[in-house]
């Protein structure tokens, strides 16, 4: 960081500030580390007074470039240059312009990836600038400010948006089944039987021959529809879409404290009895195999008719809705033994890269980003809830005049169960651990009780 | 550059009698200035993205290098834990049932399809039909079958389904995911194998074979008896080339599999991008390079010795 004193920008067309030696280093990463990967574009013909902005959704582009076109008006010595890049390529890139110090002044960041960041001192701690622009953190849904707080209690991000997970399903397919759509907000489980969502789950799977799974002669090893899909190619995100709702609408914790927990719970019977239940579904024939799950993703097994519930994040609402001639519902997730239901809230931030050629620039950028006009934006093109209250109201209002009701999403919010992501260090070694043991358990090859050795590996990373 | 070096021992100083045949030192001349520019941008290539990736590579792993901060020497640390890695294990022989499988269908392959082009066409289009499949970029090629062998959407298991079989999940089953990867890349390169090969076949002498016809030779023993001994040096080079190209396999599995199912497709490959890219353990996933490294010189130095490349039968 060169200005530890935050002022005001001031226009400054001479001289680049970037030293020789410092660009040569680029040009040399840009050259062996390849053009594709790196952020090379912004690292040869950098520009003070222009910020650097990295976001992973395409869906998201339109929103944050009209909020990018205000911010221009506002402020003419500044220009926004947002970057899309696809979710896997985005997290390679910036780690590639990090060494090559051409990363984005200013990225949307994820609960699982910024306490590395934080670790290698990757990100400019925010505190000064939020406490002399007064910037309020009572505007936005409760928890996700402090969810960017380090574990040093610096600030490393500013609140952009949140989600919550949900079950798709096809109306038709519900329809045919015989099943009132209004009997999906009490849907309760258990890991023993499943309750009434299992059964739900049983009624909409149909086998080659019309056999629904809750009438006999139901053949299990040649099934047409899956009651539920089951998605495990998105790499380990801490079950978000997969188990966690289950989960803690069981009592399960994640960690022993969040955020900054350091020891994980996966050997906790209430987790592994959640993951049981879950893989029993696959015997029963009611959800796809592991190996048969791999390929084509959950949306369009539901449009393809071979899924008719999908559980998936609120971020996912517009891609389901979009399919022609498929009509598609939400229904909220259900209630577990613990007698309310759950869902993992996630939220993302953005924040500035600590080798910004002009921290003032981003933090001005982060600080509309994070504001309610923009916010109001977002909103408005309705892709994601923002994180401002008044904001993600506008989002399920433009939904609703889009005929989609995103309650089951939002009512996690108002009735208070959301469970935090867990927020860990060390979380790109846990998914490494994770994810294999995970899928060794879903394909039925190790026991749900091997993830205890696992559990162990993981908890040996803290010590 | 070929004639320089006999003639320097003998001009080695400007007072040494000059030989007669050969009034000034060969490589003072222009053709050696010459010679050396046209090397020279392969030569800084070679040395930049070859020669100094590698020693740095080898530093690096014996250091804990994790990308962001300066890297501390560790000693021998990386290799300890390589030695304990079950994963690097499995990653090493995941990689070589994958290598079997590819490389010998592959080579038995493009061996029949360029005697076939060999001996019974001279199409020039045919010859770039085969070529085809190449010419498609590996992730395309990838994504292309990731999607037709899907089991739930896929056209092959639909037409599976046709004559009686039940969906085979090919990128998702742990034991049917390698030889799947295998023959997507077998189906990528036979067209370049078949064609290098068929450059080798254009190489024998046309009289050799009307000399068989004449003894009353079939197409089979012709074959074994004269087409293969004399490919041998061709085909030395096209195993060499394409075991170690096999060893390298990566695109194909992160675009598809990404390593799973389990690890059934984690190969050395694409375990270092796990280690360097997504844990930024730089030091390790360079120790794994270095062994990696070594096993395809060894591989490469074996195949030379065991195919005689440097000898022909041909005489």
């Amino acid at each position: 960081m060169r200005t530890t004193t935050p002022r005001r920008t001031t226009p400054r067309r001479s001289a680049p500030r970037r030293s020789v030696p410092r660009r040569l280093v680029a040009v040399a990463g840009c050259l062996s580390l390849g053009a594709l990967l790196s952020g090379c574009g912004s690292a040869l013909g950098d520009d003070p007074d222009t910020v650097d902005y990295w976001l992973w959704d395409a869906n998201q582009q339109p929103a944050y470039q009209e909020c990018a076109d205000r911010f221009e008006e506002r402020n003419p010595d500044l220009e926004i240059r947002i970057e899309q890049r696809g979710y896997d390529d985005y997290w390679n890139g910036l780690a590639l312009g990090f060494v090559a110090e051409s990363a984005p002044d200013v990225f949307t960041n994820h609960l699982s990836k910024y306490p590395e960041y934080v670790t290698r001192d990757l990100l400019l701690p925010l505190d000064e600038y939020v406490e002399r622009d007064e910037v309020p953190l009572d505007i936005y849904e409760e928890g996700l400010a402090d969810l960017w707080l380090g574990e040093d209690g610096l600030r490393y991000g500013l609140p952009k948006d949140w989600d919550a997970v949900g079950i798709f399903y096809d109306r038709a397919t519900l329809a045919e089944a015989g099943v009132d759509e209004s009997t999906l907000d009490e849907l309760t489980w258990n890991p023993d039987d499943g309750g009434s969502y299992e059964e739900l789950i049983a009624r909409l799977t149909v086998d080659v021959n019309g056999v629904r799974g809750d009438e006999p002669g139901f053949d299990p090893g040649r099934v047409e529809t899956y009651g539920l899909w089951l998605e495990m190619t998105d790499g380990f995100n801490h079950g978000q879409t997969q188990y966690a709702m289950y989960a803690y609408a069981n009592g399960w914790q994640a960690t022993d404290s969040n955020p900054w927990g350091r020891e994980f719970h996966f050997d906790d019977p209430r987790f592994q009895e959640t993951i049981a239940w879950w893989r029993g579904l696959i015997e029963k024939g009611y959800m796809p195999s592991f190996a048969a799950q791999r390929g084509v993703q959950s949306s369009d097994q539901l449009a393809a008719g071979n899924a008719a519930l999908v559980t998936n994040g609120s971020w996912m609402t517009g891609t389901f809705f979009s399919y022609e001639g498929l009509d598609v519902g939400v229904a909220p997730t259900p209630i577990g033994p613990s007698g309310q239901r759950a869902t993992m809230f996630n939220g993302l931030a953005d924040s500035v890269y600590r080798g910004t050629d002009n921290p003032e620039a981003a933090w001005q950028w982060v600080r509309y980003l994070a504001s309610p006009e923009c916010q109001r934006i977002v909103g408005e093109h309705h892709v994601v809830f923002p994180a401002i209250t008044e904001a993600w109201e506008i989002a399920r209002g433009e939904f609703a005049a889009d005929g989609v009701d995103v309650m089951p999403f939002t009512r996690h919010v108002e009735e208070g169960t959301t469970e935090l992501f867990p927020i860990t260090d060390h979380s790109s070694e846990i998914a490494a651990l994770m994810q294999p043991a995970l899928e060794a358990v879903m394909s039925g090859r190790e026991p749900v009780e091997s993830l205890n050795g696992v559990n162990e590996e993981i908890n040996r990373l803290f010590e | 550059m070929a004639t320089a070096a006999p003639t320097a021992p003998g001009a080695a100083g400007d007072d040494a009698p000059a030989p007669v045949d050969n009034p000034r030192p060969r490589w003072r001349g222009g053709e050696t200035r010459a010679a050396l520019l046209f090397v020279a941008p392969a030569m800084i290539g070679f040395l930049a993205f070859f020669a100094w990736p590698t020693l740095r590579g080898l530093y690096l792993s014996f250091t804990d290098y994790d990308l962001l901060t300066s890297a501390d020497f560790s000693g021998l640390d990386n290799y300890r834990r390589l030695l304990e890695d079950e994963v690097f294990w499995n990653s090493l022989w995941v990689t070589l049932k994958y290598v079997v499988i590819n490389i010998s269908v592959q080579t038995f392959a493009a061996l029949l399809l360029a005697v076939l082009i060999h001996r019974l066409t001279r199409s020039v289009v045919l010859r770039g039909i085969i070529l085809l499949p190449y010419l498609i970029s590996n992730v395309v090629v990838a994504l292309l079958w990731y999607w037709m062998a899907d089991y739930n959407l896929g056209v092959i298991n639909e037409m599976l389904g046709w004559v009686g079989f039940d969906p085979v999940a090919f990128f998702g089953d742990e034991s049917w995911s390698i030889p799947t990867l295998a023959l997507v890349n077998v189906w990528r390169h036979l067209g370049y194998t078949a064609l290098l090969i068929f450059a080798g076949l254009q190489m024998i002498n046309r009289d050799v074979y009307e000399a068989a016809a004449v003894d009353g030779a079939g197409e089979v023993r012709i074959f074994f008896r004269i087409t293969l001994p004399l490919l041998r040096p061709v085909m030395a080079l096209v195993l060499v080339l394409t075991v170690i190209g096999s060893w390298q396999i990566f695109d194909t599995v992160a675009v598809t599999t990404q390593g799973g199912p389990v690890d059934a497709t984690r190969v050395v490959q694409y375990y270092i991008y796990d280690q360097a890219f997504n844990r930024f353990d730089f030091g390790y996933a360079s120790a794994i390079s270095v062994v990696l490294f070594l096993i395809l010189a060894g591989v490469a130095l074996a195949q030379l010795k065991l195919l005689r490349a440097d000898e022909s039968d041909q005489s």
